[in-house]
């Protein structure tokens, strides 16, 4: 039987918890990859920025360009953070660019069984807002089992409002 | 030539001289159709020489000042400090996203008013994305904080905004009384910008870093000094009656000879940063905007514009510049307005301020410039997230220009 195949998606601020989830339910001999992915919009509000100012560039200054090294040396730097914290030295570190929750489901679109997404909403009480809307694309998209942990301790129960009465 | 002719040759010129400055083709500069433009109108006679030597003449200080401002932003580029900012930031922030953005609001807020927008969109965003990257941040909130505040927080100064400096000649009011007027339309803008921003993107204002992954950067003293300085003597150019530029050009000279002497810059620099091409592209653009008004779009826009400073006028002048801004680009749509409300005092000429420079935050550059500029944009393997942004400019733009122009009302009512 081929092995577990298993994708967790590292993302800025929630990797952390996302990571320490993924390493308590991961079976041993499962292929694990972590993937980030920059996103491209970014740069593209910071160029229409730019235009804007209708050819006021100071001297060498297209922030896309400086802006996709410090990205892409920012992206390796997380992944490589994120495996030291699982503690498996042969995780596939996956890299992609473009707009984040497509890239995400192409990533895991076959041969994946499992994605390991954290939530990144409101983290004040259980309910549904706390997916942001991208990661909910993403879980509403996967085409495989998804793994879906809260990044650090979980709101009580209490926290669900009383149902409405009648 | 009669004048429909002699205004939609104008018009296809002006959308000309736009187009080609923003997609920049073959990285060609900027003046490199709006100068032949402006020289086409004057030999084929559409605008009267006559007309163009008053244009000039009322251009050329404007002009001067924004070449002071612009290379008092690039020699504090020189000294560090943005970078100085960007560490400043990360350890002020101790790494949680919602500090850090607040940091950010009040240094883009603060470069923005103080160096002009351009300051803030070229040399303070990158810093802040590489500090945002740094701490392991989500950058989108920060990065689009930058983004808006150098439209919406470049109400404050005529030194913060081109479109300022243009009007502060017209408006009639000295550089402090600009100020004084602008101080309450200016935080009342930043506030909305930050109620938004701060619930538009709280699925992204997550996480907690350690701040020490930023190494932490002295401040260029020296340079924050004479910024100081300078601002004060932006002030005090009102008490003595001299213009303004000359604090400007005060401040870029006692920072550039320390840069030059040290050979931390050249005086090649020096002319890159004054991006004549720029300067040149403003005349010519003023000039073609100019022959544009001569022909009856100009009385057109007067008739168009209400003239008084009650609320609802004030209103409705900041929308029309608003609307006008987004069709075309807030540049002409300042060069057109100016000459329909300055007659009126500077109550109005304010207001059309708070529309070209808030406005541009639902669409940056002007719908028919954005929808050629997105094309671009993708052959460069880059994205304009069209909805996001169009969204978060819908979300912004209106209550902005809203609370903007109540404040301007209230401190035209207290200020006088």
């Amino acid at each position: 039987m081929p092995p577990v195949r298993i994708v967790v998606w590292v993302v800025e601020g929630t990797w952390e918890g996302c990571i320490d989830a993924a390493g308590r339910s991961i079976p041993s001999g499962a292929q694990v990859a972590l993937l980030h992915v920059t996103p491209s919009d970014v740069t593209g509000v910071a160029e229409a920025a730019v235009a804007g100012l209708l050819g006021r560039t100071l001297p060498g200054s297209r922030p896309s360009r400086s802006f996709q090294d410090v990205a892409d040396r920012a992206a390796s730097e997380l992944l490589a953070a994120a495996a030291a914290r699982l503690g498996s030295q042969d995780a596939e570190l996956l890299h992609r660019r473009g707009r984040v929750e497509r890239e995400v489901i192409r990533a895991v679109a076959e041969n994946v069984d499992l994605l390991v997404v954290a939530r990144d909403g409101d983290h004040s009480r259980l309910g549904p807002h706390s997916l942001g809307p991208v990661t909910r694309f993403v879980v509403d998209h996967a085409p495989c089992a998804v793994l879906l942990v809260w990044p650090d301790e979980p709101p009580g129960i209490e926290s669900i409002p009383p149902p409405p009465p009648g | 030539m009669p004048s429909p002719i002699a205004e939609s040759l104008a018009g296809l010129l002006l959308v000309a001289t736009l187009v080609c400055a923003i997609i920049r083709p073959w990285g060609l500069p900027e003046a490199l159709v709006a100068v032949p433009a402006a020289a086409l109108l004057l030999l084929l006679g559409v605008l009267p020489l006559s007309e163009a030597a008053a244009e000039v003449r009322s251009l050329a200080p404007t002009i001067g000042f924004l070449a002071a401002v612009l290379l008092l932003a690039t020699f504090s580029d020189r000294f560090g400090l943005f970078e100085a900012a960007g560490a400043w930031m990360a350890t002020g922030s101790r790494g949680r996203p919602v500090t850090l953005l607040a940091l950010v609001f009040a240094v883009a807020s603060t470069v923005t008013a103080v160096l002009s927008l351009d300051a803030t969109v070229v040399l303070l965003t990158p810093v802040v994305f590489a500090t945002v990257a740094r701490l392991r941040l989500r950058p989108k909130p920060h990065i689009y904080a930058c983004t808006h505040l150098a439209n919406s927080a470049s109400l404050l100064l005529p030194v913060s905004n081109l479109t300022n400096l243009l009007a502060f000649s017209a408006s009639g009011l000295s550089f402090a009384r600009f100020g004084a007027t602008m101080a309450l339309p200016w935080l009342a803008a930043i506030a909305v910008e930050w109620l938004v921003l701060r619930r538009f993107f709280a699925a992204d204002l997550i996480g907690h870093t350690e701040a020490s992954v930023v190494p932490r950067r002295p401040a260029p003293v020296y340079a924050c000094l004479v910024l100081g300085l300078t601002l004060v003597g932006f002030f005090l150019t009102s008490v003595f009656d001299v213009a303004p530029a000359f604090a400007a050009l005060g401040g870029a000279v006692a920072l550039g000879v320390p840069l030059l002497r040290s050979r931390r810059a050249t005086v090649r620099d020096v002319g890159v940063a004054l991006q004549v091409p720029f300067l040149a592209f403003v005349l010519a653009l003023g000039l073609v905007v100019k022959a544009l008004a001569f022909h009856g779009l100009g009385s057109l826009v007067t008739h168009l514009v209400p003239g008084g400073t009650s609320l609802g006028s004030l209103l409705l002048i900041a929308l029309i510049a608003a609307v006008l801004a987004n069709l075309i680009n807030n540049l002409p749509a300042v060069l057109l307005l100016l000459p329909a409300v300055s007659a009126a005092g500077p109550g109005p000429v304010l207001a059309v301020l708070i529309g070209v420079n808030a406005g541009p935050n639902l669409t940056y550059v002007g719908s028919l410039a954005t929808l050629l500029w997105r094309r671009v944009l993708r052959q460069r393997g880059e994205e304009l997230p069209i909805s996001e942004f169009m969204r978060l400019g819908a979300l912004t733009v209106p209550p902005v220009l809203v609370a903007a122009t109540v404040a301007l009302w209230i401190s035209l009512t207290v200020v006088g």
